[in-house]
């Protein structure tokens, strides 16, 4: 692996408290924020984060479903992958 | 931020919207060292090796699964051909040796083994004779087990004599299995030219060349290819060849990527990224959905065998630059039960079986997953597999033959499978008899073709 970082994206109806909601779980996991960008496409929420991990015994699903869990409660659907499944594809 | 926010959204409609997944990650086992006269511990010895190589398989592949937020939906082993590895048993009956990769199978956890396999193209030694009469009951006494025949190469020409064997053989498996629609033949191909890297059921076997152990991974994504080709503007067919290739391009990076990180993981060689558009059963993840977007009223019309040749060739343009290495059967499956495109066009009468023959001297493969009637005669389906052995042959490519002769049905049923294999509408056979050219055995030569040295 050549980085441990991950790509959130969050993706649905706008409402309030989603930033708020979604990066205190990630604060719980000890999760930075390296780059976020946010904008309503279609009338949809999207926030892309680019978060990096230290922690090297870091849970990764534990902390998939904790977020999850949260979107499920926000209404929006919210995705945590590691960064290189989009520099693979996107990237030569 | 290093990949753009679009690209990111991009790459998440593919998977979510468009059912891109990698469809299977496939280990090769090596089981040559298992020979043994006494059948008993040659069994012993293929369970212990395949659920020792293959113990951490399945937990490894659902772990890069969540690492990377891509679906992968098959992990599968393929084994080094029985017949070899069985030959030196004192014994006529193989079947003890499906129900122990059924078994092996079962215990790591994965769906599908291949490799209950003989390699018959210019001839057939006593160990391929005895796992070809092994495999009704083979196929019908296990759930996971999965066969493959290759009965011609370019540079053999085709064993007539084992295509003959394998009519009959196809039709007694039907019968063996007639309580679930012979879905034994599900499980069973016939080849020509088969590649020995082929991640891909039911033709997966480890060939002789092959390493010890090795990874190969099976990208899919009709759907992504699909939409593609659809959200373009009134393309003309060069523009559609070009987006075709971009998309494939995307879709063979993320199979290397999937590929390359299992086999670091389990400390295994990366044999080859298999580039194929697979079809699923699910609406728009269809081939035939593809070649419609491209302009035809229906698959299977005219035209559809020259927009299959624009497909395949551009899904390889396109993902032989995405990997490093690219093998196993890389192009376009028409299978007819998994596609729903293809369904639908069997059943309004747009695609026919001849039709069906004739796209696959473009396809990657051959005729696969068809159902036709349960009396069509063994001779019949012998002469089938002879003309489509015949195309690969001739274009040196590989071609296979996987028939389902559904016991008690006609033209107009249906047989269902369900999951991946699907189900499959009933097709019409030529009523005139091939019974004395099938009768006559023999070799059919190796092409001028073959001549190249």
């Amino acid at each position: 692996m050549t980085s441990t970082r991950f790509i959130i994206t969050v993706i649905g109806i706008d409402k309030i408290g989603i930033v708020a909601n979604i990066t205190k779980v990630m604060a719980d996991f000890n999760v930075n924020i390296v780059d976020i960008s946010q904008t309503i496409m279609e009338d949809l929420f999207t926030m892309i984060m680019l978060a990096g991990v230290k922690d090297e015994k870091f849970d990764l699903k534990a902390f998939q479903k904790a977020m999850s869990d949260e979107g499920e409660k926000l209404g929006v659907e919210v995705r945590v992958q590691h960064e290189d499944a989009f520099r693979f594809m996107h990237r030569i | 931020m290093l990949v753009h926010p679009e690209e990111i959204l991009e790459t998440i409609q593919m998977i979510k919207a468009e059912n891109l997944d990698i469809r299977t990650v496939t280990m090769g086992i090596n089981l040559r060292g298992c020979c043994h006269n006494d059948i008993d511990v040659l069994n012993e010895r293929i369970y212990e090796k395949i659920t020792s190589y293959a113990k951490n398989l399945v937990r490894t592949t659902e772990e890069i699964q969540n690492l990377y937020g891509i679906p992968i939906i098959n992990k599968r082993i393929a084994v080094t051909p029985i017949a070899i590895v069985a030959e030196s048993c004192d014994t006529d009956d193989y079947v003890s040796i499906a129900k122990t990769l059924d078994r092996a199978a079962e215990d790591v956890g994965i769906d599908f083994i291949g490799g209950f396999t003989a390699l018959v193209h210019k001839g057939a030694t006593p160990g391929d004779i005895k796992l070809i009469n092994s495999l009704p009951q083979a196929l019908a006494s296990t759930k996971k087990v999965c066969s493959s025949i290759n009965v011609a190469t370019t540079k053999a020409g085709i064993n007539m004599d084992a295509v003959a064997m394998m009519g009959k053989i196809i039709k007694k498996t039907a019968e063996a299995t007639k309580d679930d629609d012979g879905i034994g033949c599900a499980k069973l191909v016939v080849f020509a030219n088969a590649p020995e890297d082929n991640p891909f059921m039911a033709g997966a076997f480890h060939g002789i060349g092959e390493p010890d152990c090795v990874i190969n991974v099976g990208v899919s994504g009709p759907g992504v290819v699909n939409s593609t080709i659809r959200e373009l503007k009134d393309p003309d067919l060069g523009e559609i060849s070009e987006a075709i290739k971009k998309t494939a391009f995307k879709i063979t990076r993320m199979g290397e990527m999937v590929g390359r990180e299992v086999s670091r993981r389990l400390n295994v060689e990366f044999g080859v990224v298999d580039l194929s558009l697979a079809p699923t059963p699910e609406i728009g993840d269809s081939v035939a959905a593809i070649l419609e977007a491209m302009g035809l009223q229906n698959c299977g019309t005219h035209g559809t065998t020259a927009a299959l040749a624009l497909l395949n060739d551009a899904v390889k343009k396109g993902g032989s630059m995405a990997s490093s290495y690219v093998g196993g059967l890389s192009g376009a499956f028409i299978p007819v039960s998994e596609d729903a495109g293809m369904i639908h066009a069997v059943e309004i009468g747009a695609l026919s079986l001849e039709k069906l023959e004739a796209m696959t001297s473009v396809c990657s493969v051959g005729l696969d997953m068809i159902a036709i009637p349960g009396d069509t005669t063994a001779s019949t389906i012998s002469a089938i597999i002879a003309d489509e052995m015949a195309i690969g042959m001739i274009n040196k490519k590989t071609t296979a033959v996987r028939l389902i002769p559904a016991p008690g049905k006609k033209v107009g049923d249906n047989v269902e499978y369900g999951g991946l294999l699907g189900r499959a509408p009933v097709m019409a056979v030529s009523e005139f008899s091939s019974e004395e050219f099938i009768g006559r055995g023999g070799r059919i030569p190796a092409p001028i073709q073959a001549l190249t040295n």
